[in-house]
């Protein structure tokens, strides 16, 4: 991909208009771009991914996601000129390529979303696309022959109704026959029948195999990509694009928390006043069983150590908070012997000396709590009457509850939380909740600012997209 | 999750639950049996051609650094922890061994370079560290079944609660090899409370983490945490085939005949209590608590009365409708499926004990059991290094044999080891190294391919 500043020139006709509605990105097009273009395309296109991001850490159903992603795809990514619609989706997703390649986090982000879109986006095409991007990838399966389909049809039956569809018929009974490890997706949800070693995909289910070929694709063009930019572009173009490039993702990926700034410092004095006031229910919750038990297994020690780094715990005081309520347990020797190492370990002092990152909503939502465990998120993972008892005793009102219980119901946990925090404090936040951290961090200047009517604290961390 | 944070966490995690102060060191268990056993008994040679996969040979296609990419681990007796530890002979691996006589022994993954001079790697810049194979791992721990049995909890483990570890390897061990198809895996006693496997085979060494999550969470129907009472939810208008083997082959028996008279899950109001909870409907619950608060005599196991009632009345026509007839399926398979620890599967870097280590609480033996006569294993006759070191004495002090173990009660394990998992192993990665090695001539025969 060239990019020139201001001349424009009209880009060859694509030779294969069927397939382009949806492109596989296999290599830079050789267009010329303007450097407006560039940007502007490419924050088109992260608006769409924001967007997909946010839909699915809200945990929306297939068909929602289906929907959003059509809506979100239509309102930013239109071009007046029909020929460069094609034009401007591949150019923005090589441009966001060349920005989310840099590091570990940002590929993990871009990949993830960028790959629901094009899973959606799949969906949404026409079975006749469908099999024209299939054939484009070139799968190397056949369908199951109808003698072996006649010797699974039980099994496969089933599978269909467990799934709640309807029992496959003769007609539309094509299967593919694959490597189990080709549909993770669909082998995890137990969505199809396997044996010995293969997986009986039906027809509506390809587009999995679909998107585990452009995952592979992806994954490993933002590796090279990587590489491309580390030994070459970067210093290439560090007076035109790299600037470009580097401020771009920022703006979407929001801080990381891993250092406080605001608040630089919460003393062991004040914990328990602050978590009363301040916590999120997840948190909060954590706290409360660590008082209340002087021990919590390993998701909630992690879940919970390091939001409190994020609030400004210093090493010394995580070290001694966690010992004044493990020693009462284990007994002091125990716990410098066996947990102590671990706190240094978040603290990025021991293993591999990495400052790790406080969860956000996303990561905390999507654990998985066992037995004795208490980490999670009390919206997803709590009974609804555990949930309702845990949040009057945090001072939601009757009327409040019941709209967050609302949100719970339709699987809009941080929503929940948002409202949850608008009734504890008492005012509307638009931003919504996305991070402990950031309710943390919100809730207190809050209170600053109300112990100072003056006006002059901090106005709320409302962030705006961009 | 960081690797190192979360062995971590198995390490405390292993101390969870577990009476604090309980220094004293076991009869079974001491420092100098524990050399003599390294001695005399450790079987290096087989977890050397074991954890080599054919690649000792003289075969072109083998790969001499195999083995040493490997991580070892080494708990020594302080509870010093050396990490990263690899070997590339079997002469190095018994020497290093001996010489430090680890408490404990795990295996992590085989890495793209020397996991010793990891740090070397890491200065060039570009993240060439990193695992690239690793056996497909489970770990099913029965202190995760706390809250459905009755005769022992934490690390305790006794003859009424180890079936449901048997359960766990029947409905596992069937499905890897049934539905995933899966030939060569081994199943060892983790030394006190709970099982590990190992899938062995090519393919499953090299899955990568996202299908590693995949397999796991095929087989994760149980949801429990402590905030929720409903640990299992099956929805849909039927069961996955899956589920409907593990049920009726394993499941639904084990639970009636076993289980419910071993346990007593009915016997009192606490608990019969826990499983009318899990029923969702209240004319039937209050119908059920009805007719059990009343006590009648009666000469059959209470606990078999009331199982056949809650089925009858949520069987009968009157709640077939609501669909409460999956509750059943339901509470069966809160109390039996198998609980398996989620994380230890989902990474390649999970760290996980090596077979014949021993447990430094118990003084037993990691040794394999055999899926096929699992109901036979029973974990309180595992030989202990104390039975063992007693074992070589009677023996005296005969002629160095290389089958020392032959005169203990380790023989038996290590032949099974041999015969049912190590010999299929490498016979099939002989097979598979020369098929790609084949394929591989074919290839640059082929005049195109230059």
């Amino acid at each position: 991909m060239e990019i020139v500043k201001p001349q424009w020139k009209k880009p060859p006709p694509s030779a294969n208009d069927v397939v382009s509605t949806l492109p596989l990105y296999r290599s830079a097009p050789p267009l010329e771009v303007r450097l407006e273009d560039f940007e502007l395309y490419a924050i088109d296109r992260l608006r769409v991914l924001k967007g997909v991001s946010d839909g699915l850490s809200r945990g929306k159903r297939p068909e929602e996601m289906e929907k959003l992603v059509n809506d979100l795809w239509k309102a930013n990514m239109r071009h007046p000129l029909p020929s460069e619609v094609t034009n401007k989706d591949i150019i923005s997703h090589f441009v966001l390529r060349l920005v989310y390649c840099r590091t570990e986090e940002l590929r993990k982000w871009f990949l993830s979303n960028e790959i629901a879109l094009f899973r959606y986006r799949f969906r949404l095409l026409s079975p006749e696309a469908q099999r024209l991007l299939m054939a484009e990838f070139d799968l190397p399966y056949k369908p199951v022959t109808t003698a072996e389909f006649e010797g699974v049809k039980e099994k496969l039956h089933l599978v269909a109704r467990s799934t709640g569809q309807l029992k496959p018929t003769a007609s539309d009974a094509i299967f593919y026959k694959v490597p189990f490890e080709e549909v993770p997706e669909l082998v995890a949800g137990r969505r199809v029948f396997i044996c010995k070693g293969y997986a009986y995909v039906a027809m509506n289910q390809v587009v999995s195999l679909v998107v585990t070929q452009f995952r592979g694709l992806l994954s490993k063009a933002l590796v090279l990509t990587n590489r491309k930019w580390t030994s070459t572009i970067r210093e290439e173009e560090k007076d035109r694009l790299t600037p470009i490039v580097e401020t771009l993702c920022t703006s979407y990926l929001g801080p990381d928390y891993s250092q406080p700034k605001e608040f630089a410092e919460v003393s062991i004095k004040d914990i328990d006043q602050v978590a009363k006031s301040s916590f999120p229910l997840c948190m909060r919750h954590l706290f409360e069983k660590l008082r209340e038990d002087h021990h919590l297994k390993h998701g909630g020690r992690m879940q919970l150590g390091l939001f409190l780094k994020g609030v400004g715990l210093k090493l010394d005081d995580a070290l001694a908070f966690w010992k004044a309520e493990f020693s009462q347990k284990v007994g002091a020797e125990r716990f410098d012997k066996e947990y102590a190492y671990s706190i240094r370990h978040n603290y990025g002092r021991e293993g591999k000396r990495t400052d790790y990152t406080p969860y956000s909503c996303q990561k905390i939502i999507s654990s998985t709590p066992g037995v004795g465990d208490h980490h999670g998120c009390p919206y997803r993972h709590f009974s609804e009457e555990n949930l309702r008892a845990a949040l009057s005793r945090m001072g939601v009102n009757s009327g409040a509850l019941e709209n967050v219980m609302d949100k719970v119901r339709n699987r809009h946990y941080q929503l929940a939380c948002t409202l949850t925090f608008e009734s504890i404090h008492g005012l509307s936040y638009d931003a919504g909740i996305n991070h402990p951290n950031q309710y943390f961090s919100d809730s207190q200047k809050f209170f600053k600012s109300k112990n100072n009517p003056s006006g002059q604290g901090e106005p709320l961390d409302a962030r705006s997209p961009i | 999750m960081d690797r190192d944070e979360s062995e971590n966490g198995r390490e405390d995690m292993l101390i969870d639950g577990q009476k604090q102060g309980n220094v004293s060191v076991p009869r079974e268990f001491n420092v100098n049996y524990l050399k003599l056993y390294y001695a005399k008994l450790f079987p290096y040679a087989d977890m050397f051609k074991w954890m080599s996969y054919g690649n000792d040979g003289k075969h072109p296609a083998c790969d001499q650094s195999y083995f040493g990419r490997r991580e070892f681990s080494f708990t020594l007796e302080n509870d010093i922890y050396l990490r990263y530890q690899s070997f590339n002979n079997v002469l190095q691996l018994e020497n290093s061994i001996k010489e430090k006589c680890p408490f404990k022994i795990d295996i992590g993954p085989v890495y793209s370079v020397d996991p010793a001079k990891k740090n070397a790697y890491a200065q060039s810049g570009d993240n060439v560290f990193t695992p690239v194979e690793r056996e497909l791992i489970f770990d099913i721990d029965i202190t995760d079944y706390d809250d459905v049995r009755y005769c022992c909890s934490g690390a305790d483990v006794c003859l009424e609660c180890w079936p449901l570890m048997t359960v766990a390897i029947k409905v596992i061990d069937t499905a890897l090899r049934d539905d995933f198809g899966f030939n060569h895996i081994l199943w060892v006693y983790s030394g006190r409370r709970g099982v590990h496997c190992w899938v062995c085979d090519g393919k499953a060494r090299r899955l990568t983490n996202e299908q590693r999550a995949a397999v796991a969470d095929y087989f994760r129907v149980y949801k429990g945490n402590e905030n929720s009472s409903k640990k299992v939810s099956l929805t849909g208008p039927a069961l996955h085939p899956f589920l409907v083997r593990s049920y009726s082959e394993v499941l639904e028996r084990f639970f009636e005949t076993k289980l419910l008279p071993s346990q007593n899950i009915f016997s009192t109001e606490d608990r019969y209590e826990k499983i009318l909870e899990m029923i969702p409907d209240k004319t039937a619950t209050s119908e059920l608590r009805g007719k059990w608060q009343t006590k009648k005599g009666s000469k059959e196991d209470i606990n078999v009365v009331r199982w056949e009632q809650l089925k009858n009345t949520l069987q009968s026509g009157k709640y077939k409708a609501q669909g409460l007839r999956r509750c059943v399926e339901e509470i069966v398979f809160s109390f039996t499926y198998p609980r398996l620890d989620m994380e230890v599967s989902r990474h390649m870097n999970h760290l996980l004990k090596a077979p014949f280590c021993v447990h430094p609480k118990t003084g037993h033996v990691c040794v394999p059991i055999d899926p096929n006569h699992c109901d036979e294993f029973d974990p309180t006759a595992v030989p202990t290094l104390l039975q063992l070191f007693e074992e070589l004495n009677i023996g005296g002090t005969r002629a160095e044999d290389d089958n020392e173990w032959d005169r203990t009660s380790l023989g038996q394990p290590i032949s099974f080891f041999r015969s049912s998992f190590l010999q299929p192993l490498l016979k099939s990665c002989k097979e598979e190294m020369e098929s790609s090695y084949k394929a591989k001539l074919q290839q640059s025969k082929s005049p195109l391919s230059w």
